[in-house]
């Protein structure tokens, strides 16, 4: 391949065959340095942000939903063009024909648009409603296959948050590859892909793929039109930086638009698009404050990306959220860092725009990343608690230098790697029903393996221990074999046709399992061990409470007597987990997350004999149980960073509050130790970490009066948050956990 | 900062007595005692009784938990990805000068940076060794005015400057620690006495002064003691910023 448009780039394997990350490396140019070279935000940036921010107001006012088209089934290029304010717009698209209008994507599920419509009183329209009469969607194919079994679990909770209703997202795009080739070069690498996929015996697998590759080919077709809607050909590459960031948004909108996944990121886009802007502003043909106010309008765009959702959705998954997860930093292979200064441009909005919650700003923190780069991250947590942080140095071992993070933790290689979303099984509820003879100690049904129940006055670790084993074995069979269905039906009925067409043909899929309540579990049984735990059973001999006599050290001290429990439950878990046969042979995986959904977890699960009442909810992610990590943060960290990731590769989240003022007495020290604390945290083998740096007073006010802090972000298991959004179930638990407060 | 401790093994030191210390508790992310992020060991047991003392129940000596310095030394190791220093503070490190000068040494011997955080009020021959194998101290004056001095803290400040001096003649780092309690030090004649006593001292490099606030009073009545200060009101921001203010022009580093 050759084009006018790769001038200038030093050439290399990239330019025969589609290889991005060979690209960067040839072309990145560090940054070393510090922040002071960027820019303000442009007239015509304020001018946008101003009217988007307006209509932000106008979306919360209105309850959370500004307008729907219910209308148009969303499709690539189903809706016409979409402006904000056109003159002043440099970077355009929008998911719909006007802003923050949702669009309905019924192929996930037309009962969750049909839900969804009611509960925001619009009328589902007769011809929508018809031709769904006549096609399936990935939740009624899900719904035909389910087990009675599967369906118990689901009920009781003690597998929730699966994506059977709705996108199953967790899927990244190689969004690069459209600036970098253009679309036409796709297309023929697909059609190529197509004419090899042949043998003498067309089986199941072969059918497959031809038709997906089909479908693929289609999808690029229609992401062509619908730039041509807005007036771009990108069937050719792009020329320059804005052209660049153009074509790249509209790659991202088209999967935003063909699907409603629970999580859409966008993967590692600012060092390729550095690579435009240096030549820009080598050649002149922009200057640093349009570099500046393409990147913000850029991230305006990725601010607005809205899909329509039920209330019960968001009582899982609060507060809107999209993960537009971007990764910043890290190292090559090389050792250069891949840091520029579109790096910075990307984390300046927070400063240009203010505080928010999307883009999900990923920093991928490696030990070697310069000196200026660490301070400038830290110093825009301190003043944002925007950012989350992820382990570069542990996670370049397994996955290269060119991986992104789908949703908050999960690391693929990026167009060559993609994971079959499994939410999570509750452990805590598990635990119960070892001790119950699995029985669901809420509605009292025989929803695990009978068992003899646990009988006696106190329970003995041991005991407990074998059986919850036992336990275990049933959960992760039933699990996987769930998200076997669920996985299957999405690809059939579902298909990212669009994502996919930006990944090569030959996928690595993983089936990534979930766990909540790991600490609930790993203290209860160190109180089983450590001090004695009697039983409070009700008239049906279930086990309803807990007493617990004595003291035992809890998860989050940096104490092996607990710690080692966590691990061995990590350890245990994943390897029943890797025994399960998988659909497309998909490599299982697990992470320690649970976004928001520990306080439904934690509600729909009876007191734990860690001392937590029932209903109460569930630290978050691999958080130590709140007010239990008494030795204060390190130690507290040390113990989620022992954690081992080799039995946890799809992530463990971690999320961290502390006051301004235990953070250190100026500015500038806050800065310093942060930078330290994140040294030793991934020094220490930590996976993730959210970092906020709040006032417990500032929240409380803030959920008082929502309407003085309409920006107020907040890390929360995995992703950012406006606070004011969150459910006041939920903003009690982000107050009631663990502030970091000694001075 | 990782690999000169792990360059250093345990085996290579020479063999010590194992002195044992009282602990009364400990913090892994101390960011207020001394420079940058430090594991602080808050030693049990004070001799002072400062009427505002925020650490009541640190100042009897048989209380605590007893730690080898060996065990000591451990503990802080296993922060040390995420630690600058230690920091020794209290009740009084100082009274337990053995223990800290042992576990100083076998710090420093892994690199790590260590400060003392005392009043200078136990004697001072036995601290020496001590302050000697320290980085630095922090050294907490609580009163220009010997009779002041006695009066909040039941002794007069002449053990305290005579550590003081001593830094000053062995040239050893320290940060001036001064709480500032409404109509007792925060006057301006006892600023002016401090600005005074301090200006010959070039081992000072700051001076960290800490207003008074009543963060400590449940842990008075919960230790069973009686709590003077209850009705004395935090320091008044505005006369802080004079008291900083004033020190400034005085020539010092204030923070």
């Amino acid at each position: 391949m050759k084009y006018t448009q790769w001038n200038h780039f030093i050439a290399g394997q990239w330019q025969d065959i589609v290889n991005v990350r060979d690209f960067i490396a040839r072309n990145f140019t560090p940054w070393h340095g510090d922040e002071s070279f960027l820019a303000p935000a442009s007239t015509k940036t304020l001018h946008v942000f101003d009217k988007v921010k307006d209509l932000f107001a106008q979306e919360r006012a209105a309850g959370g939903v500004l307008s729907i088209d219910a209308h148009t089934i969303s499709e690539v290029d189903a809706h016409d063009a979409g402006y904000i304010d056109k003159d002043m717009e440099v970077i355009v698209g929008l998911q719909t024909d006007a802003p923050l209008r949702r669009a309905i994507l019924p192929r996930g599920g037309i009962r969750m648009v049909h839900a969804s419509l009611k509960e925001y009183d619009t009328e589902m329209p007769a011809d929508v409603d018809r031709i769904f009469k006549y096609c399936k969607t990935h939740n009624d194919g899900v719904f035909d296959a389910y087990t009675p079994e599967m369906l118990a679990a689901r009920r009781s909770g003690v597998i929730t948050g699966l994506p059977d209703a709705y996108g199953r997202g967790r899927i990244i795009g190689d969004y690069r590859r459209v600036p970098l080739y253009g679309v036409d070069a796709l297309i023929e690498q697909k059609k190529a892909a197509k004419n090899n996929c042949k043998a003498s015996v067309v089986d199941e697998d072969l059918i497959r793929a031809r038709e997906e590759i089909s479908e693929q080919i289609r999808a690029l077709e229609s992401l062509k039109r619908m730039a041509a809607k807005y007036g771009h050909d990108i069937s050719r590459p792009a020329q320059t930086l804005q052209e660049a960031i153009q074509w790249l948004y509209y790659a991202y909108l088209a999967a935003v638009k063909d699907q409603n996944g629970a999580a859409m990121s966008l993967g590692r886009v600012s060092v390729f698009l550095d690579i435009y802007a240096e030549r820009d502003l080598a050649n002149n043909v922009i200057t640093e404050e349009q570099a500046q106010e393409l990147f913000d309008q850029f991230i305006i765009k990725l601010r607005m990306v809205r899909f329509l959702r039920t209330k019960d959705y968001d009582a899982l998954f609060s507060g809107d959220p999209t993960w537009v997860t971007e990764c910043l930093g890290g190292m090559h292979c090389d050792g250069r860092p891949l840091v520029t200064k579109s790096t910075f441009r990307f984390l300046h909005s927070l400063t240009n725009l203010g505080p928010a919650p999307e883009p999900n700003m990923t920093v991928l923190w490696a030990n070697a990343l310069p000196e200026a780069f660490k301070k400038y991250c830290a110093r825009l947590s301190a003043e944002t608690s925007s950012i989350q942080y992820e382990n570069d140095d542990l996670m370049r071992e397994k996955f290269g230098d060119d991986y992104g993070i789908a949703c908050c933790v999960s690391p693929m290689r990026l167009g060559k790697q993609m994971q079959f979303f499994g939410a999570r099984a509750n452990l805590g509820k598990a635990l119960l029903y070892a001790i119950n003879g699995g029985r669901d100690e809420v509605s009292g049904d025989q929803v695990g393996p009978l068992m003899a129940p646990i009988t006696s006055d106190v329970l003995n670790f041991e005991e407990v221990w074998a059986l919850y084993d036992q336990i275990c074995e049933w959960l992760s069979t039933l699990y996987v074999n769930t998200l076997n269905v669920i996985h299957y039906m999405h690809d059939k009925y579902c298909y990212e046709k669009l994502q996919l067409a930006l990944h090569d043909e030959e996928v690595v899929r993983t089936m990534a399992c979930g766990m909540a309540g790991m600490s609930v579990v790993a203290d209860s049984f160190s109180a089983m061990k450590h001090a004695k735990v009697h039983v409070i059973r009700n008239e049906q001999g279930l086990a309803v409470d807990f007493k617990i006599e004595g003291d035992y050290p809890a998860f989050g001290n940096h104490d092996p007597r607990a710690d080692e429990i966590a691990k061995e439950l990590v350890r245990n878990f994943m390897a029943k987990l890797r025994r399960q046969k998988t659909y497309r042979k998909a490599v299982p995986t697990q992470s320690i997350l649970t976004i928001t959904s520990n306080v439904v977890y934690g509600k729909k699960t009876g007191a734990t004999p860690d001392g937590r009442a029932a209903g109460e909810p569930f630290a978050p992610g691999a958080n130590p149980m709140s007010g239990r990590d008494t030795k204060g943060p390190v130690a507290s960290m040390a113990s989620v960073a022992g954690l081992p990731f080799e039995d946890s590769q799809d992530g463990i989240s971690y999320t961290f509050s502390i006051i301004p003022a235990a953070l250190g007495k100026s500015a500038e020290q806050r800065t310093q130790n942060l930078v330290q604390l994140l040294d030793g945290y991934f020094g220490e083998g930590g996976h993730h970490v959210n970092v906020n740096v709040l006032d417990r007073e500032q929240l409380i006010d803030a959920m008082e009066k929502p309407e003085l802090y309409p920006q107020l972000t907040i890390r929360v298991s995995g992703y950012a948050v406006n606070f004011i959004k969150l459910t006041r179930e939920q903003q009690l638990d982000v107050i009631n956990r663990t502030f970091h407060a000694f001075v | 900062m990782n690999e000169t401790i792990i360059g250093h093994s345990e085996a290579s030191e020479p063999p010590r007595r194992g002195t044992t210390g009282r602990i009364h508790h400990v913090e892994t992310f101390g960011t207020v005692d001394g420079p940058g992020v430090r594991y602080v060991l808050f030693l049990q047991g004070c001799p002072l009784r400062c009427l505002y003392c925020h650490n009541p129940d640190a100042m009897d000596p048989r209380g605590g938990e007893e730690w080898t310095s060996s065990h000591a030394v451990q503990e802080v190791l296993r922060y040390a990805n995420f630690i600058q220093g230690v920091t020794f503070s209290g009740g009084e490190p100082l009274l337990q000068p053995e223990f800290v000068h042992e576990v100083t040494q076998r710090l420093k011997a892994r690199g790590l940076h260590v400060a003392i955080d005392t009043a200078g009020a136990p004697n001072l021959t036995r601290c020496k060794p001590a302050i000697d194998a320290a980085d630095m101290l922090l050294l907490d004056i609580k009163a220009a005015c010997p009779d002041l001095a006695k009066k909040l803290t039941g002794h007069t400040n002449a053990r305290s400057i005579a550590t003081l001096d001593y830094c000053e003649e062995i040239g050893k780092r320290v940060w001036l620690r001064h709480v500032l309690v409404p109509g007792y030090t925060l006057v301006s004649r006892q600023l002016e006495m401090l600005a005074r006593l301090l200006q010959p001292y070039k081992c000072i490099e700051l001076i960290e002064l800490a207003p008074f606030h009543q963060l400590g009073v449940e842990k008075w009545a919960a230790a069973g003691m009686t709590y003077h200060f209850k009705h004395m009101p935090p320091a008044d921001p505005a006369q802080v910023t004079q008291a900083v203010d004033y020190l400034e022009d005085m020539g010092f580093k204030v923070q």
